[in-house]
């Protein structure tokens, strides 16, 4: 997840933070994702343990892996996403974890962990926080009046077909401003693999992406929570739980504005956000008594149904709203899981690659 | 440079604190653009820090030297690079262009005032200084946006019935930059025109020339160094501005900033991010040293008066 903006306001305080780690026994030093953690959380564990618990947050996985890569940035636990966590796994920066201390590590999805093993070999260096799909959102009335009164039987047309986005467009539709995000997904659409390594199967992307530019009318890997949920938009590539974050709050504010997370039959992208300990952590045994609270069903569910994603713990979801249990776009079925993918690192070249037919793509030059 | 002639006129001991400024420049910006230099000439690694040294002392003391001048190279060849630096100039000059229009009536109108109301209007111009240029940048994006204040008080007193597209787009662009720039136009601008002596302009009235062409004969000529100065802090800053085209400029806004963030976090090739900073600081490097020429000829020209 990108919000750049807060990122910057944030920026100066995190930094200020991060360099003064000390090394004591009672601190630990969490560099987690914005709105990603329920208030009682923080408080519980510091009751609990008696440790000092010092929170930052960032709003995107390039900001944290810039001060991963810069050593010494004075954190015990930070969670980055699967495509990330992988180029960072090979860059050595993390501690291998000792599952001993983990005694809740045992309640953790085993199918999800199988998913993780193919950006964390052998699960050596990661536990699951959350997990989540990339998928489409629509404002359910404006988007299907625009249609005709019907959504294509494969949803992914909405966007992915000129003569459907075009009918769109008068009412707003934004995309996910990330190559790395989107890519995968168009590849998956194209029936391509979403990990390919292949230039020309990049080119032939980006030449569907080409094809409907001119009905994105935004770019936008956060704004568009406030601007679906308002009705400015009325279709998004964005993450589930913003999706559901834009549904949530049309309501609270009774803008009238229906907003829906849909779910396509064809499959979506899965994202997982997994805790690491970096190999310079001075406060090792708080990050494992953290991951392991974490862990705990209850502690699991608060967050989970403080920010509506599905968490790694299996007993959580016995303590989760009914509601959210219910929501594909949260908790897929098994078959659409079985036609979705995890989205895995481009190696250098095709990364340049993709940076640039996206910067191409977008200023349309 | 003539240091060493400006040397010989001051006195032994002031040395010492001319050389301050100069320790100054030296270590926070020739250092800083030497370690820049040095990343560009690296290769992409996974490794703490990410891109390869340039020396490695082998077995036997044999210093190896490695230097990959392919960023340099990629940038010259793909004229993706040459786009957006054309992009980021023009949006720069335009924006200068700009500020230059609106800043010199009001730094002019504000020389004019008596001194009393003049500390007031410098005062304003100076405020918002007051407040972190990314709040005011945030308060604009609050006023243009599509459910904004300017959209919202227009459909209320129903002059409009759908939004205006204020946002995202060149116009908020340009806009923010002008409005974020324009103080930097208006300060140096306004320290020439208020020294400029009334009496010229009576004088030339007297001699029967009206005030446009008093004031292009007069007041404009008088006023090129603070035109130059004004222009040279706007111009230098905007070409590699990234915040105020990220946040409120268009999709297809291309500016070099972005590209350098792109390489930098997006690709996490610090090497190809520091060999895009090189051409660009190359790039801003010749109008500094042409306004840096200027102001040399003409402390030159006040020396031998």
């Amino acid at each position: 997840m990108k919000r750049f903006a807060r990122t910057l306001l944030l920026g100066a305080v995190s930094a200020a933070y991060a360099g003064s780690a000390v090394a004591a026994s009672n601190e630990l030093n969490i560099y987690n994702w914005s709105d990603y953690i329920a208030e009682s959380t923080i408080p519980g564990f510091q009751k609990a343990t008696g440790v000092k618990v010092r929170y930052d947050v960032y709003d995107s996985n390039e900001i944290l892996q810039a001060k991963m890569l810069t050593g010494k940035s004075g954190y015990d636990i930070v969670v980055p996403s699967n495509t990330f966590l992988a180029k960072q796994i090979q860059a050595n920066l993390y501690l291998p974890l000792d599952k001993s201390k983990l005694p809740n590590y045992k309640d953790l999805d085993p199918e999800l962990m199988k998913l993780m093993t193919k950006f964390d070999p052998g699960n050596k260096f990661a536990v699951p926080y959350f997990w989540g799909i990339n998928t489409i959102g629509i404002n359910t009335d404006r988007a299907t009046k625009a249609l005709g009164g019907k959504l294509p039987a494969n949803q992914w047309d909405m966007l992915f077909k000129p003569e459907h986005a075009a009918k769109l467009k008068s009412c707003g539709v934004s995309m996910l401003d990330s190559p790395a995000e989107v890519f995968p997904i168009v590849l998956h659409y194209m029936g391509k693999d979403p990990a390919s390594k292949s230039e020309a199967d990049y080119r032939a992307a980006a030449d569907l992406l080409k094809s409907i530019r001119p009905h994105v009318t935004r770019f936008s890997s956060s704004g568009y929570i406030n601007e679906l949920s308002g009705g400015s938009l009325c279709l998004v590539l964005g993450y589930g739980g913003d999706i559901n974050i834009a549904r949530t709050r049309a309501v609270e504010v009774k803008s009238g504005v229906k907003v829906q997370a849909l779910v396509p039959k064809e499959g979506v992208g899965i994202w997982i956000d997994s805790m690491v300990i970096p190999k310079d952590a001075k406060n090792a045994d708080n990050a494992y008594k953290f991951i392991n609270y974490s862990l705990d069903a209850k502690v699991a569910a608060a967050n989970a149904n403080a920010v509506t994603y599905a968490p790694g713990s299996l007993p959580a979801r016995k303590f989760i709203d009914k509601a959210n249990l219910a929501n594909p776009s949260i908790f897929p079925s098994k078959e659409v899981m079985a036609k979705s993918f995890v989205m895995l690192p481009m190696d250098p070249k095709i990364q340049r690659l993709t940076t640039r037919l996206w910067q191409e793509f977008k200023t349309r030059k | 440079m003539n240091i060493q002639r400006l040397f010989k006129r001051l006195k032994p001991g002031r040395g010492a604190v001319i050389s301050i400024p100069y320790f100054w420049l030296l270590l926070f910006f020739l250092v800083p653009f030497f370690i820049v230099l040095k990343i560009s000439f690296a290769e992409q690694d996974l490794a703490i820090p990410p891109f390869t040294s340039l020396m490695n002392l082998e077995e036997g003391g044999l210093l190896h030297l490695t230097l990959n001048l392919g960023n340099f190279d990629f940038i010259l060849s793909d004229d993706f690079y040459a786009k957006t630096y054309l992009s980021s100039l023009q949006t720069a000059l335009f924006t200068t262009l700009m500020c230059l229009l609106l800043g010199y009536p009001i730094a002019y109108a504000i020389a004019r005032t008596d001194p009393a109301r003049r500390n007031v209007l410098l005062m304003l111009v100076m405020l918002p200084f007051w407040t972190s240029f990314l709040l005011r940048v945030y308060a604009w994006m609050g006023l243009l946006n599509e459910n904004g204040l300017i959209n919202s008080f227009l459909l209320g007193i129903g002059l409009i019935d759908e939004p205006l597209m204020l946002f995202h787009n060149d116009f908020s662009l340009y806009l923010v930059m002008v409005y974020a720039y324009l103080p930097f136009m208006i300060l140096p601008l306004f320290s020439h025109l208020v020294k400029m002596d009334g009496r010229l302009l009576e004088a030339a009235s007297d001699l029967g020339a009206g005030p446009i062409k008093a004031f292009f004969t007069i007041t404009l000529p008088l006023s090129k160094n603070g035109i130059i100065a004004g222009s040279m802090m706007v111009f230098i800053p905007a070409v590699g501005e990234f915040v105020i085209p990220e946040l409120v400029g268009g999709p297809d806004t291309l500016m070099i900033g972005k590209v350098l963030w792109n390489e930098f976090f997006d690709n996490n090739n610090w090497p190809m991010a520091a060999a895009v900073a090189t051409v660009m600081v190359l790039l801003l490097i010749v109008p500094i040293a042409f306004l840096h020429r200027f102001e040399t000829r003409q402390l030159e020209g006040k020396g031998n008066e």
